[in-house]
Formats: structure tokens, C-alpha cells, sequence
């Protein structure tokens, strides 16, 4: 009936390590306090307890005392807070030349669209040892990408992308979960990451039918909505050239600048008016309706591809810059 | 309510003057307070018959018990009820508003209208939110995340928020009512310097009650204004943003686990200094302690939104403010554990609490750095480590000091000793009980499972079974007291006017006091926790 | 007599404190969202009736005038002038609603009430909506206030009608008279923020 009891999270990812030997620290600085409250209370409330201290000494304080006692706890959560922050700076910055797969969260699934083309929903595939950018967005409330054995965690936002990173280093199947309260199914809204070995995996990723790749599918559209009649490759068009465009600062009408990120691209196509690229003017008519969430994800896939190939699109598959091992 | 079977007691607040009247229009503080003790009494059964659904449920892996849109509902309402309905009113508008005259030499509160007034209140939101519970509940957690809240949910978000709205008036009045007592009521001679702990903590609660209430009045009146508008300041949709409503929510709900805090923190520095017979270790640092979590706290709240998609740097900045706020807490967990030294020490009921809170607080607070430190947050944010981690501080920590305060200051509120035996078992229970409860829930945080859940993967089943199984232990000592206590009321020993010995204006008058507190103003010349000058030998031994 | 009046305005002032926690939450979204989406602010706010806005600011100035004749009336034992003044006090309270109604009126009539039937012809009328929300949302909370406002300063009236207020004591009128000075000055904060800075000739 009870299948287990595991007490401690499986390791798979880079990060796992640098979060658990934290929390090993952590665990220590608490274990050490509570044994020190719990051990005085108890050894001064037995030693000094009414049978054998009938009368109190009273004693006014220390200023020696106090301040000990607010220095040395604020040195140790200092210490906490850099290592804390590193850990976090580590595990907010996805590593340059990451592969990059989108996830769209909807009450309750996840789905998921792979650059080359493959979509899965609950279920994730990914290779063991490569840097993986998770780039994710919601088609209704909040949700949260959580996966336990990777120690990551992002909360997936509608109307913007938010994005995580992890490098899996054992391969196995792990759970996926939502984390963020979304609604009735919430805990039904579960699926499984599945690490394999590079070579499994570029099996998996040629095995089924696929329609071509997601910038591929994102042209088509580019194509079908006809934003290639203003956006063009030249400098005629009506609308910004968008080759290249991708990553970079973007000056608005209003004297600001923004940088052309996935949030930017996606806002500009359902609402753009909002912010208009200096020099243009805002007749963009919305396609606010007309689109799905699957649909912009390829539309950015495919803007993001018009700047890549400018740069050499091998990149994309070169191993990440090296990242010391968590194990 | 009184008893009349003992022989012609002195005439006090619970005899003046009798009928249901006396008690709905009295503008008696102590009255008042009651009229609290028995109002939350019934929301906390009312919540805790939640939590035992939740538990209950959390049995076994499959959503079983309950489907799960029940189940979300149930965790829902136990929460609304135990934060909005129960702890934050709890110590501040019981003991608060029962013992702050008392303790400063005053004959009532400021503003005693006002006070009824926000009893009146209280109830009218709690009965508001309840109607909504009844006539299908709701489902978007106590945090009444947008755009679930706003747009997705189909339950009486309304009907609750506005519930919510109208209770938040009241802790308003309570903590101006307090302030301004505070301020301008003292007895002659009762300094800043020489104010008891208790009334320096109900300060800074009531500072964060009247700055930060009106926030989350506000942000759930937008809520509920976009439900039934569609206007729409939250919803990216409409060209909102869902964080501004985590911001504002967090702005008042962060400081408010301060208001549940702050008053435990007085209840058990009054306890210790008088079972270990003492004055506080470091009074002045234990005063400052209190102003100073509650200003830090209202500097922390984006530590609840870490993964929320808030910039690395805010991030950062929060993170550090959050192990900051953890200092002071520290500083007064040190200062009680210093004060036992060289005491002399009593094991009384109320004592054996202020020690269960000390050793739960403490990891409560230990655990809070862990979510402080954001490398950490990450992972155990939304898991059962955050729920473990606040109910160690809500009901470790707050609720333990409000069930020792109420046995401490009983004999002051009935005139009657509770039963020190059964006393005695229900704080053991509660403290095993809560431990067995809580405690596996850090684990099956780190190991990943997330919060409301109704269904859950089965290799997590057999901390939940201890968990559930915890909850049992811990269901049975929170029933004992109601019994005993009510008992006590016609049976329990009279109690006289100090059977504890206890230093403190409010042991100076009978027991239960008279309607006006004190047969004369009493003009003070002391400071607070003279235990020196309190004679032994009339002393515990009374209590027996 | 003197220590229960300071009391009271003590209270009085506390209260004021939680009115602009109240405020202050949407003060904050107003600013966050205008830097966030200016132009679209900026839109919104050609919108505003300038012209009713400044003179209900007119409006309210002097019914803050009127309600210090008020207090000092009732101070200097003046029972008729009390009343007189409470009363303009309403009144021009009432002027100022009534104004707002038909300024409330004329973006219901242009469509720039938020919700299903909005509509604005403008770059991004998304964001412009948000300022409208924001608009509504911020003079809709002014104006309950003043509605209760009105509703104290009536009652008050009343009871210094029946005489109950004397040069010893006043305390009821002198805190009311904060409670307005307080909703007149929220609006000295709204007019600009809403109307002027984003305006342009």
C-alpha cells in the first residue's frame, strides 16, 4: 500500500546541488538555535526552578548581551543572504545559447512546443547535459512550473513570457507540477519531464510526424496574416524591418526604449498601439482574436529566427558555455 | 454568563447589570472583549472543522473525500476564517481589548462607542462572509489571486471579499481605538518607560492595523469592482497587470502575520516575567523589538512573489530586508530565554504554553529564513514547507500565546481558576499534537509537494497519514479548554484578585474588576515587572 | 473637557492616516500604470472636462471655507451661524455631485465608462481603458466619501440646531470639519493628477 517513504528529493539538475548544500547550511544554523533555545529553557528552567530559587535576582539587562545577540544572527543571515542570492543568480540567468522550448500553462494542461517542431502536452522530453530555457506564458490564469527534482520553480503569467533554465544531469522520468493555485483541477494539472540521453533523444525528436519546425509554422502565419506586406526585409515597408530586430533596444515614439524581447513582440501584435517603434506611425490594426497562444509562440519563434540567422543559427546547437557540474 | 451559586460576590462587570441588552449595547470594554472571545470561539471551530476536512481528504492520494472543487473551497474558507475571522482579531480585540485599560489605569478604551461599534462590524463582516460561504462558497484561496480571482472563478468572490472588506473596518477601529488609548489614557505616573511589553506590542500591532488594513480594503474592493465592472486594473486582458493586485495584497498581508504575531509575542513576555518571578531581560530592546518588525514588515512584502516574475534585483532587495525583519524577533527570543536565568521558575499552565511558543516560534522564524533566501524560496515556494513554516508562526506561534494568555489573565476575566490538571494535559497535547501535525510537512515541502492539492502523488501519502493523524491529537486539545473553561465558570476555585502574584495595574484590581477597572485612578510610581518588591509569601502557593 | 476633545482629534487624525493608506494604494497603481503606458494616459486625459473640474475644485475650496465658519461659529457659542454654515457646507458638498454626475454623464454618453460597451478611438484604447478604470475607480471612492461627508455634516447640523454644541463643547463639529478638509484635499490631489499634468494645449 505504501509504495516508499523517500524523505529527500531526487538530484537531476545542475541546480539541485547549490540549493540543497544551502539548505544543508540552513538546516544547520536552525538545528544549532532551536538545541540552543530548547537546551537554556530547559536547563535554566530546571536549575532555577521554584524549589530551588525561591527568590528571582533581578537583572536589568545587557547591552553587551544584546548586542551579541543582534550581530551575530545579523552576520549569519547576511552570510545566507549572498550565498541565497547566488544561488538565485545562478538559476535566474539562463546560460547564452541555451536550447529553447515554449510552454503555454491553460486550466489544466501544459503543452508544450519544441523549436524543431515536436508539441507535447503533460509531457516533456528533454537531453541530459544541455542547457534548457523554458520559455513559458498562460493562456488564462497564473500557473507555476515547478519541478521538484531540478529545484525550479516560475511562475507563468498571462499577457507576458517568463522564462527559467535547468540543465538535467541523470535521466529518469520527473514529476511536473503546477505550483500556483489555477482553479478546480489544480492538482490535476501534473505532468512528467522525461531526461534522456542525447542520442534518445534525438531518436524521439526524428520519430513522428511533425509540420516543420516552430519558425517554420511561425512564417507560414507571418505569411497568411500578411504582416509581410509592411514588415518587409527592406527599408520601404510601413512597419519596422524586423530582421535582426530581435534581443535588441527598441526606441519608442515617446522617447523610451524597450527592449525587443518575447513580451514585447507579443504585446506589439495583440496591442500595438501601446508601444509604437519611433519613426513609424500606429496603424498596426490588432490581431487581437485572431491568434492563439500557439500562434504567437511560433510568430516569436520565427522573429527570433530572422536575428539568428543573421548571427549563424549553428549556434543554437553548440554546447552551452561551461557550467561547473551540481554533482 | 455570571455565576450566581457563591455568596454575594463584590459588584463587577459581569454582575452589574444582567439581560441580553446589557451585553449588545454595553460599551464596557471588558464586555466587549467577551463579545469577541465568544464570536471568534465560533469562527475558530468553524475553521478548524475545515482543517479537519482538509486532512482528512489529504489521507489518501485520490481526491476521494472530496471532489475537487470541494476541496478547494474547504481550504479556502479555512483560511479566510482563520486569518480574516480569527487570528487577526483574536489576542488585539480578546485580551487587547480587555486588559489595555487595565494595564495603563484607564476606566475603558478611547472611544468605547466606536469599540462596540467595531464589534458590530466584525460580525456583520464575518456573518457577510459566511452567507457567501453558505450559498456556494468560494474558491480562490485566501490570497484571492487575479485573474482567477477577478475573471476565472465561479464562486461568491464577491459576496466574500466585501465580507472581508467590512471585518478589515473593524481591526481599524480596534487598533486606532488602541493607539489613541495608549497615547492619551495613561494613569498618572504610567511613563513610555514604564508601559508593560504587552501594551509596547499592541502598539505596534494597532500602527500596522491602521496603515496597512485599508490597503487590502481597497485592493479587495477593486477585486470586486473588476468582477462586477469588467474594468480592468488587474487583468492583462484588459491591460492590467495581476502583480499590482500581489503587490497590494502582500503590502497588508505581510505586515498582517505581524498583527497575528506581535500580540502573542506581549501575552508571552507578561507570562515570563511573571512565572520566573522577573523582570523582563532587556526591557528597552524588547520594546524596540516590537516598533521595529512592525516598520520592517511593511518593507518585505514582495518576499511572497520571489517567483512571480519580479526583477533578479527586487528580488535581492527583498530577500535582504526579509533576514532583517528577522532580527528582532531573535533579539526577543533571546531576551525571554535570558530572563529565566536566575529566576525563579514556575511550571503553570500558562508558563508551559509561553515555552511551546518559544521553541515553535523559533522554528517558525528558522524556517522563514529559509523562504527569506531566495536560491531556497524558489524551490519551496507554493510546497507544504511554506505551510508548514506559517502555521508554525500563526498557530505555534499566535496561537499558542493567545491560549496561554487566556489562561493566564482567565482568573482576571471570570474570577474563577481553571483546572490546572486538564489545563495542564491540553497544552501538552496541543504542543505534540501540532508537531506531529506540522513537522512532516517541511519534508513533504522540500520533497516538492505543492499546496492545494486534492489529489497528490502516492509516495507523499505517509507524512500526510502523520500529519492527518497529528491533527486528531491536536483537534482534542483545542476541545479541552472550551470544556474546562466553561466549567470553571460555575466550578472553578475563586480565583481573588492576584492568584498569581503578578506584577501589573490589572492585578491590582478584583477579580472579575469592576465596570470602571479601579475603585480609584491608581497613579504609578513603579516600573513595570517589580517583581522585587512583590512579596513571596502571599504568592503562588494561592493558586495552589 | 479639553483632554476628551484632544482625544478625539487625536483619533480623528489616526483615522485621516488609514484614509490615505486607503488612497495611497491607487495613487501608487495611477502612477505606476501612467509611466508604464503614457501615451495611453496621456489620451485618456484629453477626455477630462476641465472646465467642470476646475470649478468643482472652486466648489470644494469654499466649502472648505464654510466649514471652518462653521467650526469657529460653533466655538464662539453662535448657534444659527453654526447651522448656516453647515448648511452651505452641504450644499456646495451637493453642488460638487452634482457636477460629477454630469461629468460622469458625459464619458457614459461618449463611451468611456469601462467594461464590455467601452470604446475610444486612440492608439491603444487597451491602457486608455485602465486610465478610465483608474478614473472612475478614484473619483468614485472621492465621491462616497463626500457622500458621507454629507451625511455627517447633516447630522451634526441637526444636533447644533438642538443647541448641543457649545464654546466648551465642539469636538464633534471640529473633527468633522477634518474629516472634510481631508476629502477636499484628496481631490486638490486627484484634479492635477487626473486632469492637468498630462493635458496638453
Amino acid at each position: 500500500m505504501w509504495p516508499n517513504l523517500p524523505l529527500f528529493p531526487e538530484r537531476a539538475s545542475t541546480l539541485a546541488g547549490r540549493v540543497d548544500a544551502l539548505y544543508f547550511f540552513l538546516i544547520a544554523v536552525a538545528l544549532f538555535f532551536t538545541t540552543l533555545i530548547a537546551v537554556l529553557i530547559l536547563v535554566f528552567s530546571i536549575r532555577y526552578r521554584k524549589q530551588r530559587q525561591l527568590k528571582a535576582k533581578q537583572i536589568e539587562g545587557s547591552l553587551a548581551l544584546e548586542l551579541t545577540w543582534t550581530l551575530i544572527p545579523l552576520s549569519i543571515a547576511m552570510v545566507m543572504f549572498v550565498w541565497g542570492s547566488a544561488v538565485f543568480f545562478y538559476q535566474a540567468r539562463p546560460p547564452r545559447g541555451a536550447m529553447e522550448i515554449y510552454a503555454i500553462g491553460k486550466q489544466w494542461m501544459w503543452k508544450f512546443q519544441h523549436v524543431e517542431g515536436q508539441r507535447e502536452i503533460n509531457e516533456l522530453h528533454i537531453p541530459v547535459g544541455r542547457d534548457v530555457k523554458m520559455i513559458m506564458t498562460s493562456q488564462d490564469v497564473i500557473h507555476s512550473f515547478f519541478v521538484p527534482a531540478f529545484r525550479v520553480k516560475a511562475d507563468v503569467l498571462p499577457s507576458r513570457y517568463t522564462s527559467t533554465w535547468f540543465r538535467a544531469t541523470t535521466p529518469g522520468t520527473y514529476h511536473l507540477f503546477c505550483a500556483e493555485y489555477c482553479g478546480t483541477q489544480h492538482s490535476g494539472m501534473i505532468g512528467r519531464i522525461v531526461v534522456m540521453e542525447p542520442s534518445a533523444y534525438e531518436a524521439w525528436l526524428g520519430g513522428g510526424g511533425t509540420e516543420g519546425s516552430l519558425s517554420a509554422t511561425g512564417q507560414k502565419l507571418f505569411q497568411e496574416l500578411g504582416c509581410a506586406t509592411c514588415h518587409r526585409s527592406d527599408t520601404q515597408g510601413r512597419g519596422p524591418n524586423l530582421v535582426g530586430a530581435f534581443g535588441k533596444p527598441v526606441i519608442l515614439e515617446d522617447g523610451r526604449t524597450v527592449v525587443a524581447d518575447e513580451t514585447y513582440v507579443r504585446e506589439s501584435i495583440l496591442n500595438p498601439g501601446a508601444k509604437v517603434v519611433s519613426g513609424f506611425k500606429p496603424i498596426m490594426p490588432t490581431f487581437e482574436g485572431q491568434v492563439s497562444e500557439e500562434g504567437l509562440v511560433s510568430l516569436v519563434a520565427y522573429i527570433k529566427s530572422l536575428s539568428q540567422t543573421q548571427q549563424g543559427t549553428q549556434k543554437q546547437n553548440e554546447p552551452a558555455a561551461p557550467v561547473p557540474a551540481g554533482k | 454568563m455570571a455565576t450566581t451559586v457563591q455568596p454575594v460576590e463584590q459588584q463587577n462587570y459581569l454582575n452589574s447589570n444582567y439581560g441580553i441588552k446589557s451585553w449588545l449595547l454595553t460599551t464596557d470594554h471588558k464586555r466587549i472583549g467577551l463579545l469577541y472571545l465568544m464570536s471568534i470561539t465560533l469562527f475558530f471551530f468553524l475553521g478548524g472543522f475545515f482543517a479537519m476536512l482538509i486532512r482528512l481528504e489529504l489521507l489518501t492520494p485520490a481526491s476521494d473525500l472530496m471532489q475537487s472543487d470541494n476541496y478547494n473551497k474547504v481550504f479556502t474558507m479555512h483560511g479566510i476564517i482563520m486569518v480574516f475571522l480569527f487570528l487577526i482579531p483574536s489576542i488585539p480585540a480578546v485580551l487587547g481589548n480587555f486588559l489595555v485599560p487595565l494595564m495603563v489605569g484607564a476606566k475603558d478604551l478611547a472611544f468605547p462607542k466606536i469599540n462596540l461599534a467595531s464589534w458590530y462590524l466584525f460580525m456583520l463582516g464575518g456573518v457577510v462572509a459566511l452567507y457567501g460561504m453558505v450559498t456556494g462558497g468560494v474558491d480562490t484561496g485566501w490570497t484571492f489571486y487575479t485573474p482567477f480571482s477577478t475573471t476565472y472563478s465561479n464562486t461568491n468572490v464577491v459576496t466574500v471579499a466585501i465580507g472581508v472588506f467590512i471585518t478589515g473596518f473593524s481591526s481599524i477601529f480596534t487598533g486606532l481605538n488602541i493607539m489613541v488609548t495608549v497615547h492619551r489614557m495613561r494613569a498618572p505616573g504610567m511613563t513610555w518607560g514604564r508601559l508593560p511589553l504587552f501594551i509596547w506590542s499592541h502598539y505596534a500591532t494597532s500602527v500596522i492595523m491602521v496603515l496597512g488594513t485599508p490597503v487590502i480594503a481597497i485592493t479587495l474592493l477593486l477585486v470586486a469592482l473588476e468582477r462586477l465592472f469588467h474594468i480592468g486594473i488587474f487583468n492583462s486582458q484588459l491591460g492590467g497587470d495581476p502583480l499590482l493586485f500581489q503587490h497590494l495584497f502582500w503590502f497588508y498581508s505581510h505586515p498582517a502575520v505581524y498583527i497575528m504575531i506581535l500580540p502573542s509575542m506581549a501575552v508571552i513576555s507578561e507570562i515570563v516575567a511573571c512565572y520566573s518571578r522577573k523582570r523582563i531581560f532587556g526591557y528597552n530592546f524588547v520594546a524596540l523589538a516590537s516598533v521595529a518588525i512592525a516598520v520592517f514588515g511593511f518593507l518585505v512584502w514582495a518576499h511572497h512573489m520571489f517567483v512571480a516574475g519580479i526583477s533578479v534585483y527586487a528580488a535581492m532587495i527583498f530577500s535582504l530586508l526579509s533576514f532583517l525583519v528577522a532580527i528582532p524577533s531573535a533579539v526577543k527570543v533571546f531576551n525571554w530565554t535570558a530572563t529565566l536565568y536566575k529566576g525563579s521558575v514556575h511550571f503553570d499552565t500558562p508558563m508551559l504554553y509561553a515555552f511551546g511558543f518559544i521553541g515553535l516560534f523559533t522554528i517558525g522564524g528558522l524556517t522563514g529564513l529559509f523562504l527569506a533566501s531566495i536560491g531556497i524560496d524558489v524551490h519551496v515556494h507554493d510546497t507544504y514547507f511554506v505551510v508548514a513554516h506559517f502555521h508554525y508562526i500563526m498557530v505555534g506561534g499566535a496561537v499558542m500565546g493567545y491560549l496561554g494568555g487566556l489562561h493566564f489573565w482567565w482568573p482576571k476575566i471570570s474570577g474563577r481558576l481553571y483546572p490546572e490538571g486538564w489545563a495542564k494535559l491540553s497544552a501538552l497535547l496541543i504542543f505534540v499534537g501540532f508537531n506531529v501535525t506540522f513537522f512532516p510537512q517541511f519534508l513533504l515541502g522540500y520533497l516538492g509537494m505543492p499546496r492545494r492539492y486534492a489529489a497528490y502523488p502516492e509516495e507523499f501519502q505517509v507524512l500526510n497519514v502523520l500529519s492527518t493523524a497529528g491533527a486528531s491529537i491536536l483537534a482534542v486539545g483545542y476541545v479541552l479548554p472550551m470544556i474546562y473553561f466553561v466549567w470553571s465558570l460555575r466550578y472553578g476555585k475563586i480565583a481573588g484578585p492576584n492568584p498569581w502574584n503578578a506584577a501589573g495595574l490589572e492585578w491590582r484590581t478584583s477579580s472579575p474588576p469592576p465596570t470602571y477597572n479601579f475603585e480609584e485612578t491608581p497613579i504609578v510610581t513603579w516600573e513595570a515587572y517589580n517583581y522585587d518588591e512583590i512579596s513571596e509569601e502571599k504568592g503562588v502557593e494561592v493558586a495552589g | 473637557m479639553e483632554q476628551q476633545r484632544e482625544t478625539a482629534a487625536f483619533g480623528m487624525w489616526l483615522f485621516l492616516v488609514t484614509e490615505i493608506m486607503f488612497f495611497g494604494g491607487m495613487f501608487c497603481a495611477y502612477l505606476v500604470y501612467r509611466v508604464s503606458y503614457f501615451d495611453a494616459f496621456v489620451a485618456g486625459s484629453q477626455k477630462m472636462n476641465i472646465t467642470l473640474g476646475a470649478l468643482n475644485t472652486a466648489v470644494l475650496i469654499c466649502s472648505s471655507v464654510t466649514m471652518v465658519l462653521g467650526v469657529h461659529a460653533a466655538k464662539t457659542n453662535r448657534r444659527r451661524a453654526t447651522v448656516l454654515f453647515l448648511l452651505l457646507t452641504i450644499m456646495l458638498g451637493l453642488v460638487f455631485l452634482g457636477i460629477k454626475a454630469v461629468e460622469y454623464h458625459e464619458h457614459w454618453i461618449a463611451g468611456e465608462f469601462p467594461g464590455p460597451n467601452f470604446h475610444f478611438d486612440g492608439p491603444d484604447p487597451r491602457h486608455t481603458q485602465l486610465f478610465f478604470s483608474l478614473y472612475f475607480a478614484m473619483t468614485g471612492l472621492h465621491a462616497l466619501h463626500m457622500i458621507i461627508g454629507i451625511c455627517v455634516v447633516g447630522t451634526i447640523a441637526y444636533f447644533a440646531w438642538k443647541g448641543h454644541y457649545s464654546s466648551e463643547f465642539h469636538t464633534p463639529v471640529e473633527i468633522t470639519g477634518l474629516y472634510w478638509h481631508f476629502v477636499d484635499v484628496v481631490w486638490i490631489y486627484l484634479f492635477p493628477l487626473l486632469y492637468l499634468i498630462s493635458h496638453k494645449h
